[in-house]
């Protein structure tokens, strides 16, 4: 039995398509992040699991059980919002202890609870206080307690740490890995940062413009990307997208890369089906930064490639030295240790690591296999 | 040094000249006020020979005690009283009912939208244009058929009609500030419609109940075409009670007694925004809830 199962979901807004044909389908206590940009329809697939707003079509089903005519409050579910959505007439104590008391729990009972949440979250101090009187993250953890209160089936997230600092978003971010790793509840959590997506969750569906683009785990979707959107999604810095044309290199094939004066033919291993019927023709060369470094000692030769290439700026970041350099008359990306970086102007080895290179179709963008 | 100090009077120069303007018009509009609290304490010889301005030389509170009981209103003879009670009696159920329908309205139109919303937004807010005199006929001929004309119900029910158009656009322009998501939250929690009013929506909306009352208090309080229209004898409101005794042809002009009269007319309205007058500057302004 899934713990939340979303069959075909349509929705419109006065004849615009928000969601188009929405599948998904997770475990019980497994973390799905929904990521996308601005606008993908990621709230509002938020709002037809809660029941907060109709769906035009298809089936969501929770716990095994179909909710599309329930009402929010019989769908067993709990909803931490972006705005915290406290209620500033209320003290923490009473935000907590509100849903229990509508759901008719007994006063004694409803105390204990809001006991035993408060020290989960460590806000015991903080019961008495009205929500003006708290800092944004101690009313985010307010608003994660009124939900862990209700004890639900499914917990729903909606970019509920973007209004934080960055230091407060990361250890937020920690406290809400440990918190559901403790209590092993199902969680459904929004965000547009795919840093967040990448470390939170058991499974990502990125989605653009009402559509789930690719669904799978954090480290599939990072390696394997089904098509460009995905791939520049995914990743901090994006992936290198490098338009060359395809050459016929001995029995197998090449890509042409041309930096300052000099031309190389970067072998293309594993999909010679796919490039033997666009010789001549330019494909997409996605290549992460971590894959283009310093030549690393002792690694197995075959998957690496390297060339002298010359750098135009350097950029540190402290950990890793990122490196411009130009190809195609693109700027790409590489990430060196600090120690093997050299000085703007000056021409460097970098060793491609093709193991984990992708290729896409230049015009749909699809991923060539 | 000369430098600090250039900027320093010109403030002060700036300061002394704001409060004498807020000075002079403080003076012009408590001048009247003045006026009539004067010439309410003078007797009716003072009055003829003295000076309008001029503080009262023989203290009297007699033109108050007949202007409360035994002033003269055409033909009946029983002060103000009355009339002060009519005007209690249908001014506080009317401005009770107007702002808790307005709120009830402003409530249903921001956080429970539909299609018909805005329409009907629309709709309401034509009636904060319509003038008093256009509603006279049909008012009048709707009180028939109710069996409620030239009562104090009918009063009622005329202001808290004529009222809920204000009330609403106080109600729905201060909710359309609160963050839905709090609705929302409330919903998932497990709180009905009206649950949420009660217990989330109405708690937040204190400031603009305090503008709504304030408001119609005021207006109803101080409406005079309703209460000529749609009252008769015993049942008018003291504004047309107020009207009816200054315009009393009978006998001498008491001004003493005219002027005792009008400030009991106005006294409510007047206790009403000493003792609100703040929140209904605050309320006006207030914004957003931040939860
Ligand atoms: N009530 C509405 N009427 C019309 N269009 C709407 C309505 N609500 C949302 N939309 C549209 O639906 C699309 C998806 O909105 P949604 O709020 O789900 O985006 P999102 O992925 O959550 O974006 P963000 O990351 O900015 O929160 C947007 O293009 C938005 O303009
Ligand atoms: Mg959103």
């Amino acid at each position: 039995m899934s713990a939340l199962s979303i069959r075909e979901v349509r929705k419109a807004h006065q004849g615009t398509p928000i969601l188009k044909g929405i599948n998904l389908e997770i475990e019980d206590g497994e973390f799905l992040c929904l990521v996308g940009p601005s606008g993908c329809g990621k709230s509002t697939l938020l709002s037809m699991i809660a029941g907060l707003d109709t769906i035009d079509s298809g089936e969501v089903s929770i716990g095994g059980r179909v909710v599309n005519h329930l009402s929010p409050k019989d769908r067993d579910i709990a909803m931490v919002f972006q705005s915290y959505a406290l209620y500033p007439n209320m003290s923490v104590r009473e935000n907590v202890s509100f849903g229990l008391e509508i759901r008719k729990v007994p006063q004694a009972e409803r105390q204990a609870i809001v006991q035993r949440v408060a020290q989960t979250l460590q806000m015991e101090h903080l019961l008495d206080r009205k929500p003006s009187q708290l800092s944004g993250g101690q009313r985010q953890r307010v608003a994660m307690g009124r939900a862990i209160a209700r004890d639900p089936a499914l917990f729903l997230f909606d970019e509920p740490l973007s209004n934080l600092d960055a230091k407060l978003r990361v250890e937020m971010r920690t406290e809400i890995k440990l918190l559901h790793k403790r209590m092993g509840t199902t969680i459904v959590y929004v965000t547009h940062d795919q840093i967040e997506a990448m470390t939170l969750s058991d499974r990502i569906a990125v989605m653009r413009a009402g559509e789930v683009q690719q669904f799978a785990s954090p480290q599939e979707i990072y390696d394997n990307p089904v098509n460009l959107f995905v791939a520049g999604f995914m990743g901090s810095p994006s992936m290198n997208f490098i338009r060359a044309k395809v050459e016929t290199q001995g029995a197998g094939f090449g890509l042409r890369l041309d930096t300052h004066g000099a031309s190389h033919l970067m072998p293309a291993q594993g999909i010679d089906a796919a490039l033997r019927s666009r010789v001549g023709q330019e494909v997409i060369f996605g290549v992460r930064p971590e894959q283009i470094t310093h030549r690393p000692d002792g690694a197995g030769a075959d998957q690496l490639h390297t060339l002298r290439l010359p750098v135009e700026l350097v950029e540190p970041t402290g950990p890793d030295t990122l490196l411009l350099v130009p190809i195609n008359g693109q700027e790409v990306t590489c990430r060196v240790h600090p120690t093997h970086a050299c000085a703007a102007g000056e021409h460097l080895d970098l060793t491609f690591d093709l193991s984990k290179a992708v290729y896409f179709d230049a015009k749909t963008e699809q991923r060539l296999l | 040094m000369a430098d600090a100090s250039n900027p320093a009077t010109g403030t002060n120069l700036g300061r002394v000249l704001i409060y004498a303007a807020l000075a002079l018009t403080c003076l012009y509009y408590l001048l009247p006020l003045y006026v009539m609290v004067v010439t309410s304490l003078k007797s009716l010889d003072e009055i003829r020979t003295g000076n309008l301005v001029a503080p009262p030389q023989n203290l009297t509170f007699d033109p108050w005690i007949k202007a409360w009981s035994s002033a003269c209103t055409g033909v009946n003879c029983g002060g103000m009283r009355g009339y002060f009670m009519n005007s209690v009696m249908f001014t506080i159920p009317a401005v009770m009912l107007s702002t808790l329908i307005g709120a009830a309205n402003g409530y249903v139109m921001t956080m429970w939208r539909s299609r018909f919303s805005d329409i009907l937004f629309a709709a309401l807010m034509m009636g904060c244009f319509i003038p008093f005199q256009v509603v006279l006929l049909p008012m009048a001929r709707t009180l028939g058929v109710l069996g409620i004309a030239n009562s104090v119900l009918g009063l009622v029910f005329v202001h808290t009609v004529y009222g809920l158009a204000f009330t609403t656009l106080f109600f729905r322009n201060y909710y359309i500030t609160i963050p839905d998501e709090l609705v929302k939250a409330a919903k998932i929690d497990g709180a009905g419609f009206f649950l949420i009013f009660r217990r989330i929506i109405l708690p937040l909306s204190i400031p603009i109940i305090v503008v709504s009352v304030i408001w119609q208090f005021t207006q109803v309080w101080n409406d005079f075409l309703f209460g000529v229209v749609f009252s008769s004898g015993e049942s008018q409101p003291i504004t047309v009670a107020l009207n009816n005794l200054v315009n009393t042809s009978t006998g001498v002009k008491e001004y003493n007694v005219n002027m005792a009269a009008a400030i009991i007319a106005a006294l409510p309205t007047l206790f009403v925004y000493v003792v609100a007058g703040k929140h209904f500057v605050r309320g006006l302004t207030a914004g957003a809830v931040k939860g």
